[in-house]
């Protein structure tokens, strides 16, 4: 069964290239397809006929226990006959239909992708998949209405359809989570087996408001209903197919398979019951009042939607009965008139009921089939329909409430039926003929554009006389489904002189007399039906409209171009996660009792963080120079005092570049005029500020009142001189333990300069004059080669005392920038001879380099390879490769440094 | 003493976002700097402090115990965190020359070539 729809879908994809490579033949191929996978169906009708039920089950999810389940039931079956049968016969209508059209192999491939889905759909046995099937059909569905995409009312409209039926998708998919958690499972025949699990959990009522949103939004039912009308903008074959026979009949189908799980329930029989007669009232009321034989056929498609919805309310077996039935006399007789309507089109150009008449004698075969149609749709015996009439009257009857009230509702909407199939099937053909000049002419249409009504009305000719024969077999195992429990059908042409049989005379007087007087019935049917259009239709623009008012609302308000929004609501943010965090956790853990704190520890700790306050006061444009260096300098005094040596050189070193940098480029800038916020907005920017400090506070406190884990501590202390061979394990775990990390971070540094030089534009020649000092140029002289030899030993001491390759390559970048303000940045690029860019990336190739032997040697990427030389001497000379990867860091770092400090001096 | 420095790491970190929030980029570009103070600060007390420990095994030692050294882990955290700081300080401070120059002006409401307001979109 999963083979038949990849089978439709697999056409789907290759009929444009049929239809180009075949010409004319092409659509009736197309059609043989889906016609024979409907054979292979209706062969297997015995077999469910006798109560088994076909499975096929293919793991999908197994972590959410979600199978690409298929299960064939009467239901189903019934369903698959009318989507591959009714779609066959499209199919073909539709090669005529769009005979000559340039779009006509995507036409087909859109309605082939539809027919997959549809058939997947009615098949799934498990939620999900129903779902992923259920939307689809939505979204070809929406394909197909604005097929023709340059009419600005088909992309309207189509759009429309979809965003109905695909909103009330997701309340199904609610309604099916809601169902899945309370049955323990997402497979749709278990949770249908006719046990009272759904109906006993307190998520009812939930599931049967989204299930009935699901249901009503794909079939139309008030107040969804205005989507069907507007979709006849869609080429007639789609009509005939999606909007009459299959897709709308979707949500019912939904009912139907859910009634065992759902139904039988006072809130079910009312919503339907009460939204079913609502819809049939006002889709045959709006019917009469149309012109345009479409829009009739699409209004009484509405009143047969209701008319179904109602029998599912009602669910005894009689309203089962009449379902099965009038679902099957309904895709009959309408998919039939859908297809007669084009027909008509196609031949006299127009579908206009007052502009069509006489056309019987020219079209002889179309006007049989229209016909049988037609008096399928009145329901005159001995046609199929007559029984589905009076099988909808004995089920208003039966009803457990208010009977009368369905019965009446039946009959009005069944007469104004009468007078809509006379307009269509009669009228055209049988009324008087316009005159004039242009009026239109019609003669016999091609054999793609009748046979398919034709067959249609045949067979409803068909079921209605040999009912016992054709229909009882068909329908019983759908009705079986439906009730979960096997119902024995009663179908009689004749069952004697019963109310249904006076109900249904009844219905044809009304309907003939109202077919006489049908322009005042049009005008009483307009007011009654204009209440509903406008306001559900109004309902819909003014949801529309509201969305796109907020979307802008929103984006005006989050996005508002300013850096400094942005950027308040990053640290706002930033500072409410923290302290959110924090308080979720069970608050703040404060440091008990009065720290110890000794007097040096005072002094930095007030330097920085006067530091930083001076920082934000002073306004001087050199000022804030010296007070960021105070708080970079007192940075770098913790951490010497607290035992940090390699922190506190390499703190010293980048701090002071850093503040020699930025006395250079603030001494270059323009004078800005004084930038003031307002006091409003410092208000709010101090409280984010504050916020964000106390965030960081706080939430180091936390930190620091816990115990440290230390196992890291103790492996590092362990390991360090044993498996890293050095005595500095801060260096260790820079240059060996954590080097990957390392390598990245030398990396981004030298990225970051390369970006700083490419930003000041490129390394240049243009000179900065040097610092005129003869002191400076004199020591300089004299220092630049010591710096430069003691920035080296720094960098190999450094495995095992303070130092190493960031500090010797910092020392090393200062030794040159001493020599570029003594002698000018030229003069240091000429000692330097290479471009400081080409060192940084030198020293990331090296590091690169370096990790690769412990490849070579079978090892894992940048383990350390330790070599012991015997020099003679008693010292233990050790050489590895992590050594060469601290060089490679000393090179990136130097040349890094250099690079920025040379473009910015040259700027 | 942890608690005194986590207070400290947390008012460097309040000026640092009071000066971002500011209109005039120097002062932004002043907050990155004091930013990066205050996070290596931070990460270096949330590995606590410790006085008279170094993260050194002394000559003649093989291996050291827990207590007897500084948390290592930390300090090689914060040793790039100082470098990559100073990279990011110089391409913010290339970025503030760039545009000093090429747009004439330092004010951060100023900065909207990719998304202007409103009325310079409709004129």
């Amino acid at each position: 069964m999963l083979a038949t729809v990849l089978a439709v879908l697999v056409l789907a994809a290759a009929a444009p290239a049929i239809d180009r490579a075949l010409g004319r033949c092409g659509p009736w191929l197309l059609a043989a397809v889906p016609a024979g996978i409907g054979g292979w169906y209706l062969a297997q009708l015995p077999t469910i006929a006798s109560g088994a039920v076909m499975a096929e089950r293919v793991p999908w999810v197994p972590s959410l226990g979600v199978d690409l389940a298929v299960l064939l039931d009467g239901l189903s079956l019934l369903f698959a006959l009318l989507i591959l049968g009714i779609g066959a016969l499209v199919v073909a209508y539709a090669g005529a239909y769009m005979e000559g059209r340039s779009d006509r192999g995507r036409f087909l491939a859109f309605l082939l992708a539809f027919m997959g889905s549809m058939l997947g759909l009615v098949l799934a046995d498990d939620v999900v998949v129903l779902f992923v099937f259920w939307e689809l059909t939505s979204v070809t569905s929406y394909l197909l209405i604005g097929f023709d995409h340059a009419d600005p009312r088909a992309r309207r409209n189509a759009l429309q359809a979809l965003l109905v039926t695909g909103g009330g998708g997701l309340a199904m998919l609610a309604g099916f989570v809601l169902a899945a958690a309370a049955g323990g499972t997402t497979a749709v025949s278990v949770l249908t087996d006719g046990r009272d699990v759904l109906r006993a959990s307190p998520a009812y009522p939930a599931m049967l408001a989204l299930f009935a949103l699901g249901a009503f939004t794909k079939s139309a039912q008030v107040p969804f209903h205005f989507w069907l009308p507007n979709a006849m903008v869609a080429p007639t074959p789609v009509s005939a197919y999606l909007h009459s026979a299959t897709m709308v009949k979707a949500g019912l189908y939904l009912l139907a398979r859910f009634t065992p799980a759902l139904g039988g329930t006072e809130a079910w029989f009312w919503t339907l019951a009460a939204v079913g007669t609502a819809t049939m009232l006002t889709g045959a009321a709006r019917a009469v009042r149309q012109t345009d034989l479409k829009l009739v056929l699409a209004h009484t498609t509405t009143m047969a939607l209701g008319a179904l919805t109602l029998m599912l309310g009602l669910g005894h077996r009689y309203a089962l009965q009449a379902f099965a039935v009038f679902l099957v006399v309904h895709a009959f007789y309408k998919g039939g008139l859908f297809m007669l309507a084009g027909a008509v089109d196609h031949e006299t150009g127009t579908r206009d009921v007052h502009r069509l008449g006489g056309l019987a004698r020219a079209m002889p075969i179309t006007t049989t089939a229209a016909v049988l149609a037609g008096l399928g749709m009145i329901g005159m015996p001995p046609m199929f329909g007559f029984i589905g009439k009076e099988s909808v009257y004995e089920a208003a009857l039966t009803a457990h409430a208010a009977p009368a009230l369905w019965l009446v509702a039946a009959v009005a909407a069944n007469a104004l039926t009468v007078v809509a199939a006379g307009m269509v099937a009669w009228g055209p053909f049988f009324g008087p003929a316009p005159r004039g000049e242009d009026a239109p002419h019609g003669h016999e249409p091609p054999l793609g554009l009748w046979l398919g009504p034709l067959v249609l009305g045949v067979l409803g000719l068909a079921f209605g006389v040999f009912h016992e024969q054709l229909a009882q077999p068909l329908l019983h195992p759908k009705v079986a489904a439906i009730a979960a429990e096997p119902l024995p059908l009663t179908l009689h042409l004749w069952g004697g002189l019963t109310p249904p049989l006076f109900a249904s005379m009844v219905t044809l007087v009304l309907g003939i007399a109202g077919f006489r007087g049908r322009a005042r019935l049009a005008a009483f049917g307009g007011a009654l039906a204009r209440v509903h259009r406008i306001h559900c239709e109004r309902g819909y623009d003014a949801t529309l409209a509201g969305l796109v008012r907020l979307a802008a609302w929103q984006t005006r308000t989050i996005q508002s171009g300013g850096l400094r929004d942005y950027l308040a609501v990053v640290f706002a943010a930033f500072a409410a996660a923290v302290l959110g965090t924090l308080w979720a956790a069970g608050g703040v853990r404060l440091p008990a009792g009065m720290p110890d704190v000794r007097f040096q520890e005072w002094a930095v700790a007030g330097c920085i963080a006067g530091g930083a306050l001076a920082t934000v006061r002073v306004r001087p444009r050199l000022a804030p120079v010296a007070t960021v260096g105070i708080v970079g300098y007192g940075v770098g005094l913790a951490f010497a005092i607290f035992g940090a040596p390699d922190l506190a050189y390499t703190q010293f070193m980048a701090e002071t570049l850093a503040v020699v940098i930025l006395m250079l480029v603030l001494t270059r800038l323009p004078t800005a005029p004084r930038l003031e916020r307002s006091p409003a907005v410092r208000r709010r920017d101090a409280a984010i500020a504050v916020a964000c400090g106390a965030a960081v506070t706080l939430a180091l406190w936390s930190v620091t009142a816990a115990p440290l884990d230390p196992r890291l501590t103790a492996w590092f202390a362990a390991e360090s001189y044993l498996a890293g061979h050095g005595r500095n394990i801060v260096n260790v775990i820079l240059v060996d333990f954590r080097g990957l990390d390392t390598m990245g971070e030398i990396t981004v540094v030298a990225l970051g300069g390369l970006v700083a030089v490419l930003l000041l534009g490129g390394p240049r020649r243009r000179s900065a004059g040097p610092i005129a000092s003869v002191i400076l140029a004199t020591v300089t002289r004299v220092v630049f080669a010591a710096i430069l030899l003691f920035s080296v030993w720094v960098m190999l001491r450094g495995h095992n005392e303070p130092g190493g390759g960031f500090i010797g390559g910092l020392l090393a970048a200062s030794a040159f920038a001493l020599y570029a303000f003594a002698a000018g940045a030229r003069a240091a690029r000429r000692v330097l001879r290479v471009d400081p860019i080409v060192v940084a990336g030198a020293g990331v190739a090296t590091a690169v380099l370096s990790a690769l032997p412990a490849v070579a040697a079978g090892r894992p990427f940048m383990t350390g390879l330790w070599w012991f030389p015997d020099l003679g001497v008693e010292a233990k000379v050790a050489l590895g490769t992590p050594l060469l990867f601290d060089a490679g860091v000393y090179l990136a770092v130097a040349g890094t440094m250099l690079a920025v400090t040379f473009s910015l001096l040259e700027e | 003493m942890d608690t005194v420095y986590a207070a400290v790491a947390g008012t460097v970190t309040a000026c640092a976002v009071y000066l971002l929030l500011d209109r005039n980029l120097v002062r932004v570009l002043l907050g990155v700097i004091l930013l990066s103070a205050a996070v290596n600060l931070g990460i270096f007390v949330a590995g606590r402090l410790s006085r008279g420990l170094l993260p050194l095994i002394p000559p003649g030692l093989e291996r050291l115990g827990a207590a007897d050294v500084a948390n290592p882990l930390s300090q090689a955290l914060v040793l790039t965190a100082i470098v990559i700081s100073f990279g990011l300080t110089a391409v913010l401070l290339a970025l503030v020359l760039r545009t000093a120059r090429d747009l004439g002006t330092l004010d951060a409401d100023d900065l909207r070539v990719s998304e202007p307001r409103r009325e310079e979109v409709q004129a």
